[in-house]
């Protein structure tokens, strides 16, 4: 066997079903390899940034490792995004790259570039393949690493020689060892005691959960867990979805975009429980406010994140689901009368918040209750970022089995589209929904192409206010004095992009038609585009 | 405030980028930083001191610890570990200042490496802190060049890392 065929063999032996890639003469061999391997269905993506973000979707859907391929040079660096993105939220990943030959590296030739140094700082691990000999080790530990403990994206940079290289009786290892790498899994029972008396103790405690909890599988333990000692709910940004969004538990997102409700839960709490969540700036600002004043339980797989954004005063390392299921198994408890109820009529007031209607174009807020509303209960949303993200994790109603999905760390517009792609690979039968603006939408919607291919039904629903509105919105706030270089101005007619990739579309221009225009829209049998104008003032306040 | 890091990690390719890379990515500041293999082939052990408080440490061994090739890294305890560093050091010498100039390395215990009619180089494994105060010394006849490896560290008693 030759190493390509060895990779592609070690790629089977880990279950891959699906890649995501982007052809070039680095990995002609890798391709070669992957054509006699049926069944492993491959996607063509349009570019390498967008491979990344269909292996992220893919992951986040599947619980499995997302794959993707791609050339080296232009190819890898296009890669860095998606590697950077996956890494900032935890997504279990396996970037391939081809490589120069290996006795050319370093002279910089044609389509040369260290993506393996590139990547460092945004990468849980990478390998250069210097033998094709490694390949099944290299492979079988990159599915390890990138798969446990914390997951992230792990890079595998393969040169064209080595895919060539033939090895005679290769050995595939039974089991992976790094003696430098061992994560925890189950919480330390001390910490676990302590944890719970102080738990048992409070009396307005609150739970922050983030996409951890997703990240282990550990959803029902989180909901077990709250339900069990009547604990209000919180999450980050990149934990909505975990409970529905009139589950009595659920008291909204946190943070500088969150809701007044859940932002006001932190600010009474006696007692702060930290669930896979990284208490980063956008959750919480003034995280050592909290700390000087209240208890804080930190349960996170990565000890390097607690302490770093808050000191914990009884952190909790190991999977969140073990933990949550060994604090199960201590007892009951009750926090105060009267707290829970409380917070649900904040709750509620924001669930009943009537967004501004600005006269012109359709209320954003409006809209979302509508679309969640007729979204079946299984659908996952995929939201881009900017004032659609806002608005999106603000306003849509999420059910039992609603899926939200952003690019919560990086903050990398364009993700919604390709992510979504990644999710219908993952799971075909899962409606499918992507929110983006002007912006992201033309970031990315060369990959129109890969869902016509692929023959997809994801419905694509464009907020369109001819500006790039969240940062509008930043340059009319103190100190700066205006919006400057935001205005789409050229911007394509998406209804004709739409055509001529084959896609029906809609366009939805005020709040009057919503109902009817919704319903046609998310009736179409295929995919659809659905473009909702919105007028450039509208700001994530109204 | 410095501090000493003693590091063990695999023996390979690449693996003293990640680290320094690690510490410049997250802001922190390296001051002296020294590798070399252990009786083990397959380990290499690095010594790094770092200027910084003590939650920027704890920062600084987490981050380490989650690098791959890390084995182990522990956060020498300022009063428990032997710490030395070797110092290459040639000064102006001329025939008027020899003499004074070995006897200041007779009594530091410098050793006298190489001599010219011009210079002399000398050598000293001690203490950061003899050494800086040897370079003093020697600042007066003039240095011509300097060469320092960076401290290394173990811990005292019978114990290991």
């Amino acid at each position: 066997m030759n190493g390509a065929e060895l990779l592609v063999e070690a790629l089977k032996r880990e279950h891959v079903t699906h890649i995501f890639g982007y052809a070039g003469a680095t990995i002609c061999a890798i391709a070669e390899a992957l054509k006699a391997a049926p069944e492993l269905a491959y996607t063509l993506v349009r570019t390498e940034q967008n491979a990344g973000h269909m292996a992220s979707g893919y992951a986040r859907m599947s619980g499995e490792v997302g794959v993707c391929i791609v050339t080296s040079g232009p190819g890898a660096t296009n890669l860095i995004t998606g590697i950077a993105t996956a890494y900032m939220d935890s997504i279990p990943m396996v970037a391939i790259t081809g490589q120069v030959p290996s006795y050319l590296l370093g002279r910089d030739i044609f389509q040369e570039v260290d993506i393996t140094g590139a990547v460092a700082p945004f990468s849980k691990h990478s390998y250069l393949v210097k033998n094709a000999r490694d390949l099944p080790r290299v492979v079988k530990e990159a599915f390890y690493l990138a798969s446990t403990g914390r997951p992230g994206p792990v890079l595998i940079d393969v040169p064209s020689d080595v895919q060539k290289q033939e090895v005679e009786s290769p050995q595939w290892p039974e089991a992976v060892s790094i003696r430098g790498y061992r994560p925890s899994v189950q919480g330390n029972g001390m910490q676990i005691r302590r944890a719970w008396e102080t738990i048992a103790r409070s009396r307005r405690p609150v739970l922050c959960a983030g996409g951890g909890i997703f990240l282990a599988g550990a959803e029902a333990a989180l909901e077990e867990f709250a339900t069990r000692n009547s604990i209000p709910v919180v999450t980050t940004m990149m934990g909505l979805s975990l409970l529905p969004t009139d589950h009595p538990l659920n008291i909204g997102m946190v943070g500088s975009h969150g809701s007044p409700a859940a932002n006001r839960a932190l600010a009474q709490a006696d007692l702060l429980i930290f669930a896979g969540a990284r208490v980063a700036d956008r959750a919480i600002c003034e995280p050592d406010q909290f700390r000087s004043r209240i208890p804080i339980i930190h349960m996170d797989v990565d000890p390097a994140e607690i302490g770093k954004n808050v000191q914990a005063t009884i952190p909790i390392v190991g999977d969140v689901r073990h933990i949550l299921r060994q604090l199960l198994e201590q007892g009951v408890c009750q926090p105060e009368e009267g707290w829970l109820s409380g917070l649900q009529a904040l709750r509620r007031a924001d669930l009943d918040h009537a967004p501004r209607e600005r006269g012109g174009g359709v209320t954003p807020g409006r809209f979302l209750r509508l679309l969640g509303e007729r979204l079946p209960a299984d659908t996952a949303v995929c939201a881009d970022v900017g004032q659609n993200l806002i608005w999106t994790c603000r306003y849509l109603p999420m059910q039992e089995g609603t899926r939200f999905l952003t690019s919560g760390g990086l903050g990398t517009m364009g993700y919604s589209l390709p992510a979504a792609v990644g999710v219908k690979a993952a799971q075909p039968e899962r409606n499918t929904v992507v929110i983006c603006g002007d912006g992201s939408f033309q970031m990315s919607f060369p990959e129109l192409a890969t869902i016509r291919a692929e023959q997809m039904n994801i419905k694509i629903i464009v907020f369109q206010n001819q500006v790039l509105g969240l940062v509008r919105q930043y340059q009319t706030q103190q100190p700066y004095t205006g919006p400057y270089g935001v205005d789409l101005d050229g911007s394509p007619d998406f209804q004709t992009i739409a055509a001529a990739y084959g896609m029906d579309s809609y366009c939805l221009g005020s709040d009057e038609k919503a109902e009817a225009v919704l319903d046609a829209f998310l009736s179409n049998a295929g995919s659809s585009l659905l473009i909702v104008r919105v007028h450039p003032e509208c700001s994530t306040n109204d | 405030m410095q501090q000493t890091l003693s590091v063990l990690v695999e023996n390979q390719a690449g693996i003293l980028n990640r680290v320094t890379g690690l510490f410049s990515r997250r802001a922190f500041n390296i001051e002296s930083l020294a590798v070399g293999v252990t009786d083990d082939p397959s380990i290499s052990r690095i010594t790094i001191r770092v200027d910084s408080g003590n939650n920027v440490l704890e920062q600084v061994e987490k981050q380490l610890n989650k690098l791959v090739e890390v084995i182990k890294v522990r956060a020498q305890e300022e009063t428990r570990y032997i710490g030395r560093e070797l110092m290459l050091i040639k000064v102006n010498a001329s025939t008027k200042t020899r003499g004074e100039i070995a006897a200041i390395a007779e009594i530091v215990g410098a050793k006298v490496d190489d001599l010219t009619p011009t210079s002399m180089t000398l050598e000293l494994s001690d203490t950061t802190e003899r050494l800086d105060a040897f370079q003093a010394m020697m600042r007066p006849f003039s240095i011509l060049e300097v060469a320092r490896t960076g401290l290394i560290a173990l811990q005292t008693g019978g114990g290991k890392l």
